[in-house]
């Protein structure tokens, strides 16, 4: 049993990174409070069952690798919309964070009801493709494939994400902008065009999210409310514009939430969670790492 | 001078993008009212129609669910008023929408009432609506008739109740998975009212007739991640799994259930909040299998059931499907118009006086209303899941069974209603 809870503390940490991470970008690096991170899950988790049908329609004997072709496409339809969402209208916004609060959260009404326009207001039903059926028996554990491979999807984003800011040019210009905008400026760096690819990557983070947990649970217009909470309460107790706390703040909250869970109750270890976590702000308001950045001080 | 046209230009966009949103959200119920304009005007003339209230959820949470049963309740009209409408008038449907919210749905009632003067109220889906709508039918002698089953403990004069009560549903399924599955329970529920009070009966009754609860689980409305629970449930091993979640909640527990290698041949789930209309955005392949409990399926076999299945197709797309509560949405219309031809009148005192006692035969076989709880008699249907979305029939109560929401006839419920 112990085993068993550990490997969902892990998965529920991972799934919690996994959605966290987009917005470990937008919020904990650019600043921006991105109320419609949990809708641009939803256009990903969309993006998956529209390929599930373009596949099942034209190509059935293949119809199984629809997921290998949804994940990249998820990623650059919720890129596009978000790269649409900073030029239109965050850019306008990068020193008002309430009037953002506000914006965003409207955009997300708007990509909700266009949702339930499109495709009606019942959930649809993506089918996990059949080479993610079942799981492995070890040590009395059964361990489902479907989490195993959220697992490995979200170390592999961790590794190419970190891979991409320290390693590539492009990434050390998001870490210039972040550090100090002026003076990145003065280097010559084009901060505007920084700001709009870092907010599509971010973007498209949260459609590969939204893509993945087609595997787990529903598809709706409204799924992305579900998820919104989590995202944001994992990025402030890793620390904003630290993407290693986000890291291990998702992991540690997996792990906590679900042991509390498996000895009270569902109910009981979210309110546990939450207090726990009030009180670590209390004690360390910047959380669990932390780093000067230009945005929130 | 640029910052201030750019903060213009940016609030310009913020307005119309709002109302944008705007319009799309009333789209739905312009919808209806369009549909609504129609229909009156191919009725003949003032004087010669007579005006219905139909107020359902069209836009917010609850209208993935009570759209369709506006639009069964709409189709039933328009057949009584294609056999030439009720003592000689067309019936004038007014189609108000609740917005998922509870005031509301009391002002919608009210204005149905004294504004438009309706016969008639079909509507409501969530326990929250008809308690919202309840004082004001009352105070104003007005008529409801509600389509969804509920947890019982109550009966209003005013209030026509053609979903189950839990005797017609959640009692039989209990005794049924006694004899047929095992005695050991594994409760779940979504944490509010109607989970709570389920398994309260449930608990109850399970002491009366030996059966044992050895777990009982609530979550949270849009709760998405149950390896724990599912954990839980692998350690205690229960013979059911007593399903009482709402919504969204199912495609994440049945998806994760599945995954951990849990098959309906280990543990049954019996669910009483999964139609065919669930399981489509479920998915079957997920379900088959597991079993749910309701009064109607829409594979029921009766002639009444294949005309009403077709017509509903015909009108609305062949993908759509039937389920309980669009069927006693139907049934409700017609068993309304039923008493209004008995009684003579559209006076709400005859029309309840006619209805006590009255039979017809529904889509999901004979019903007859009982007129000291103006609750349904009803057959009850235990279904197991198919691959295709479909139910098929594993038990039926064989008849009617007497509605008793106060539990009254079963001694081990003594205590509960209070």
């Amino acid at each position: 049993m112990f085993i068993d809870q550990l490997f969902n503390g892990l998965s529920h940490g991972s799934i919690l990174l996994l959605i966290a991470i987009g917005l470990a970008i937008t919020f904990g690096l650019m600043g921006v409070i991105n109320m419609a991170h949990g809708e641009l899950m939803m256009v990903g988790a969309y993006t998956t069952y529209v390929t599930q049908q373009w596949f099942a329609n034209d190509m059935p004997h293949s119809a199984g690798l629809y997921f290998v072709v949804a994940i990249p496409l998820s990623f650059l339809i919720a890129a596009l919309l978000g790269w649409g969402l900073e030029k239109s209208l965050i850019r306008h916004l990068y020193r008002r964070p309430l009037d953002s609060l506000l914006a965003t959260w409207g955009i997300s009404l708007i990509l909700q009801q266009t949702a339930r326009l499109i495709f009606g207001a019942p959930n649809v039903a993506v089918v996990p493709p059949s080479w993610l059926d079942g799981g492995i028996r070890l040590f009395g554990a059964v361990f489902p494939y479907k989490r195993l491979f959220i697992l490995c999807l979200v170390l592999a984003i961790v590794f190419f994400l970190y891979l991409y800011l320290m390693k590539t040019r492009a990434g050390r210009r998001i870490q210039a902008v972040t550090m100090n905008r002026s003076m990145a400026a003065c280097l010559g760096i084009a901060t505007q065009k920084v700001d709009a690819y870092s907010f599509a990557i971010g973007s498209g983070l949260a459609g590969v999210a939204g893509c993945a947990l087609t595997l787990l649970g529903p598809i709706g217009p409204t799924i992305g409310t579900y998820y919104i909470v989590d995202a944001f309460m994992v990025v402030i107790l890793g620390g904003v514009g630290k993407l290693a706390g986000t890291l291990l703040g998702a992991f540690g909250i997996g792990l906590i939430s679900t042991f509390v869970e498996y000895s009270t109750s569902a109910t009981m270890a979210k309110v546990i969670v939450f207090v726990l976590i009030i009180a670590f702000l209390q004690w360390k308001p910047s959380g669990l790492l932390n780093v000067r950045t230009r945005s929130l001080d | 001078m640029k910052p201030k046209f750019m903060r213009k230009l940016w609030l310009l966009f913020c307005i119309s993008v709002f109302a944008l949103g705007g319009c799309a959200a009333s789209s739905a119920v312009d919808q209806a009212k369009n549909e609504n304009k129609k229909d009156s005007s191919s009725a003949s003339k003032e004087g010669d129609t007579v005006k219905v209230g139909i107020l359902h959820s069209l836009s917010g949470t609850m209208a993935i669910s009570e759209v369709s049963l506006r639009d069964a309740e709409l189709m039933a009209i328009e057949q009584i008023n294609a056999s030439g409408g009720l003592l000689g008038k067309k019936i004038e449907p007014v189609v108000e929408d609740g917005a998922s919210d509870w005031p509301t749905f009391a002002e919608k009632a009210k204005k149905l009432l004294q504004k438009d003067r309706v016969a008639t109220i079909f509507g409501g889906w969530t326990s929250a609506s008809r308690k919202a709508m309840l004082p004001v039918v009352e105070q104003n002698n007005g008529l409801l008739w509600y389509p969804v089953q509920y947890e019982g403990m109550e009966s209003s004069p005013n209030i026509f109740y053609t979903g189950a009560t839990t005797n017609q549903q959640i009692v039989p399924a209990v005794s049924w998975l006694l004899k047929n599955r095992g005695k050991t329970f594994f409760l779940l529920g979504s944490d509010y009212v109607f989970p709570r009070t389920a398994n309260k009966i449930i608990k109850a009754q399970l002491k009366d007739e030996g059966g044992q609860v050895i777990g009982e689980e609530y979550t949270p409305l849009g709760h998405t991640d149950y390896s724990t629970i599912i954990s839980k449930i692998k350690q205690v091993k229960p013979a059911v799994v007593f399903n009482t979640l709402n919504g969204d909640s199912n495609v994440a527990f049945f998806k994760q259930l599945k995954d951990a290698g849990i098959t309906p041949k280990d543990v049954t789930v019996m669910s009483v909040s999964i139609a065919e209309e669930e399981i489509r955005g479920i998915g079957p392949d997920v379900l088959a299998g597991h079993l749910a409990v309701w009064n109607y399926f829409q594979t029921t076999d009766t002639p009444e059931n294949k005309a009403f299945v077709q017509k509903y197709k015909q009108k609305y797309g062949q993908d759509r499907v039937t389920d309980d509560p669009i069927e006693a949405a139907y049934t409700a219309v017609h068993l309304w118009a039923e008493a209004v031809k008995k009684a003579g009148s559209f006076d709400v005192d005859q029309v309840k006086k006619a209805a006590a006692g009255l039979e017809y035969k529904a889509p999901e076989g004979t019903v007859k209303i009982d007129g000291e709880t103006q609750h349904l008699w009803k057959t009850v249907r235990i279904g197991e899941i198919q691959a295709d979305g479909q139910f098929k029939e594993l038990w039926n109560s064989g008849q009617p069974v007497k509605p008793d929401p106060y539990l009254k006839s079963y001694p081990w419920a003594k205590g509960l209603s209070e």
